[in-house]
């Protein structure tokens, strides 16, 4: 007998769509602007009309590093909970729909500003350079919106656990309420400086800003922002990708032990952005550099997880030899091969990571394109190719429709040139880093500088890459209006993983939520506590607004 | 919970490799001084112009072969922009910012930091190889931000 397939119900499909359209439409905005960056900054190339080259930076950073991820994440995660805790209640569905369009709605009026050049502040928004008041406000109806929901997941695992009393929650529900978890504590510090700092001076409530602390807020959530973007990439890992190869989930009690692992050290290590600045005593950030370290550890879970998953579906299939299991994996299959490829990005850009945050070595590398090339790797290769790869399968789940096999043979080149676009341009990026070329600036040979000149081949690189980079833009646009409205109906599979060893049970002191928040607030109040108190009591005068764009 | 044998090899080596670097860093960090530049020191950001040693920026001896450089970095410039250090001098670079939030980096060498109003940054280098070295900004501060540039000439 054919088990009906679970499904996602209708209405809450049409709210996870939602937030994917407003995704991919940053997508293709974000990433026009991204291509125009490395055009001007390969020096052969000026932006027509007396466009800024900072105006469309700040349009790439905030379309793709806050539009793209948020919309995309909270979108994916209301069809992982509907799906794996049954569909919402009208009245948390509503909910939803008010966080969707207070988000859409405070995204469309920051980017009015900047792109009518009243906020060329970049994504950081580092005071005192001073943005138009339209553009915070903006952001902070962003951070409003995720937060209401990120409430609606909440009160829906509420009532799940209510009604499955001394049960764990479904794997899938429950990494995505430690994704928002996690999102809520961090969210707090930006939305602080935002709404108390901010807002108030660019409207000329208060005069001066103190800055230091501004960045210190920014930053305290700056370092989770990036792991809010990789939880539901691990999550498509863990409990989608093992169902996608024919396999078992490695262990269900493992997953969760390392989201509680990020949960926790994921928030006290912001001083990691902060190493090279004055105002911060150096023991202060050598304990949050330590923290830094110790949420290395559940990303060293999560590799030996997948490539157990991998080895051991591939010998149950008669796999021989020691890599014999590599050959067994669906290499045809975009929805395994696009994620895949994103795994083996990670470990360099893991290793980059390392790098970034150690002392010494951060003071080679801060604040030059080295940077850029890391976080090119993190979030725009590991986390964006598992979400096209999860795209590949979530769309056409919700409109009711299927991947055809041309679809499928296009998503596996989209990979591939995503793959190539990026070793060139994230490639040379780390080379002409570790030469000294700075990050975040327009095409420049500092007066002929000897060092500025050695960088030009590899600026010329980054833009043969980004224009790779923006085929495969295109290529993922194609895909994804086929799958949302010309490709064949039909019924497409969500899939989600079995554990290994189903009999085990799940340790149910993972969704004990007073004991980790509480161990989250202690640890940033280890980490963050006296340097506050330092950076308010020490502080020098304030600084007034600046508009120098 | 049960955790495989093999993973607890791999966390157990994963785990100690963290150890060991983070124990590198803490040593060259505590043990030899090499700590990221963290100056504590705050300054009026509106009155640089008159405050020691800021009023008067440039090079100063301060002993046989030790020097003090104190630089004015405000939009989108570097007071002085160009700096003549003799060879093998060990210069503390003092820097702060009239304005908003700049970077302070010559390529080349590991002298990078960051430059914030209120503030003044500092760090030790010593310049042993004579030549040219460029001075720029690598935080982003406006419409002038990659024109932000100065020289250093190191002579014999």
């Amino acid at each position: 007998m054919v088990q009906p397939l679970e499904k996602v119900d209708r209405r809450d499909a049409k709210l996870a769509l939602a937030h994917l359209f407003v995704a991919f439409i940053a997508l293709g905005l974000g990433g026009f602007a991204g291509l125009l960056q490395t055009l001007v900054r390969s020096g052969k190339f000026e932006l027509p009309g007396g466009i800024s080259y900072y105006t469309i930076l700040t349009t790439h950073g905030v379309l793709l590093g806050l539009v793209l991820t948020t919309f995309f994440i909270i979108g994916f995660q209301f069809a992982a909970v509907s799906r794996t805790a049954g569909a919402f209640t009208d009245s948390t569905r509503r909910v939803g729909w008010i966080g969707f369009w207070l988000m859409t709605i405070g995204t469309a009026m920051s980017a009015f500003f900047i792109l009518t050049g009243q906020a060329a502040v970049l994504y950081t928004f580092y005071a005192p350079l001073q943005a138009h008041a339209g553009f915070y406000i903006g952001l902070a109806l962003v951070v409003v919106g995720s937060w209401v929901s990120g409430f609606a997941m909440f009160a829906h695992y509420a009532r799940w656990r209510k009604a499955h009393r001394g049960q764990a929650s479904p794997l899938l529900t429950f990494m995505s309420v430690t994704n928002m978890a996690l999102w809520l504590i961090c969210t707090l510090g930006v939305a602080a400086t935002v709404v108390f700092q901010l807002i108030p001076w660019s409207l000329g409530l208060s005069e001066r800003v103190n800055v230091l602390l501004s960045r210190t807020l920014f930053w305290y959530f700056g370092h989770p922002l990036v792991y809010f973007w990789l939880l539901p990439a691990y999550m498509v890992w863990y409990a989608v990708i093992p169902k996608v190869i024919g396999g078992k989930m490695f262990s269900d009690s493992l997953a969760r032990l390392a989201f509680i692992l990020f949960l926790l050290f994921s928030i006290p290590v912001g001083f990691h952005h902060q190493l090279l600045e004055p105002g911060i005593s150096p023991f202060w950030k050598y304990v949050q550099v330590v923290l830094t370290f110790m949420v290395i550890i559940p990303s060293l879970m999560t590799a030996f997880s997948m490539f157990a998953t991998f080895e051991s579906y591939g010998r149950s299939q008669g796999a021989k030899g020691l890599f014999g299991w590599l050959r067994k994996l669906p290499w045809g299959d975009a929805r395994f091969f696009a994620p895949f490829v994103g795994m083996l990005f990670f470990i360099p850009a893991g290793t980059g990571g390392i790098i970034n945050a150690s002392h010494q070595l951060n003071q080679v590398v801060h604040n030059t394109i080295w940077v850029t090339g890391h976080f090119h790797l993190t979030v725009a290769t590991t986390v964006v190719l598992t979400f096209f790869g999860a795209s590949y399968w979530l769309i056409p789940h919700l409109t009711g429709r299927v991947l055809t096999k041309a679809m499928n043979r296009l998503a596996i080149i989209q990979t591939i040139v995503w793959a190539v676009g990026m070793t060139f341009m994230s490639g040379s990026m780390h080379f002409a880093g570790l030469l000294g070329a700075p990050r975040r600036s327009a095409f420049s040979t500092y007066g002929n500088s000897p060092q500025a000149l050695e960088w030009i081949p590899y600026q010329i690189a980054q833009a043969v890459g980004g224009t790779i980079l923006f085929i495969g833009i295109i290529l993922m646009l194609v895909i994804v209006i086929n799958l949302a409205f010309f490709a064949p109906k039909g019924e497409t599979e969500f899939p989600v993983a079995e554990a290994a060893a189903p009999q085990e049970r799940v340790v149910l002191v993972f969704e004990n939520w007073k004991l980790w928040i509480g161990i989250v607030v202690a640890l940033i109040l280890i980490a963050y506590t006296v340097p506050l108190i330092d950076i308010i009591q020490n502080a020098p005068p304030g600084s007034k607004g600046y508009k120098l764009w | 919970m049960h955790i495989h044998k093999y993973e607890k090899i791999w966390l157990t080596f994963g785990i100690g490799c963290l150890v060991v670097f983070l124990t590198v860093v803490g040593v060259s960090a505590f043990a030899a001084g090499q700590q990221p530049p963290s100056c504590l020191t705050t300054i009026d950001p509106e009155k640089v112009d008159t405050t020691p040693p800021f009023d008067q920026p440039g090079l100063v001896k301060k002993g046989e072969n030790e020097y003090e450089l104190n630089i004015v970095v405000a939009a989108f410039s570097f007071t002085p922009n160009a700096i003549e250090i003799p060879k093998g001098a060990k210069v503390t670079i003092n820097v702060t910012s009239k304005d908003v939030i700049h970077g302070f980096q010559i390529p080349g060498t590991n002298i990078n930091m960051m430059v914030e109003p209120g503030y003044v940054n500092s760090l030790t280098a010593t310049f042993d190889e004579p030549g040219e070295y460029t001075i720029l900004c690598n935080e982003y501060c406006g419409a002038g931000h990659h024109m932000m540039t100065a020289r250093i000439k190191v002579v014999e």
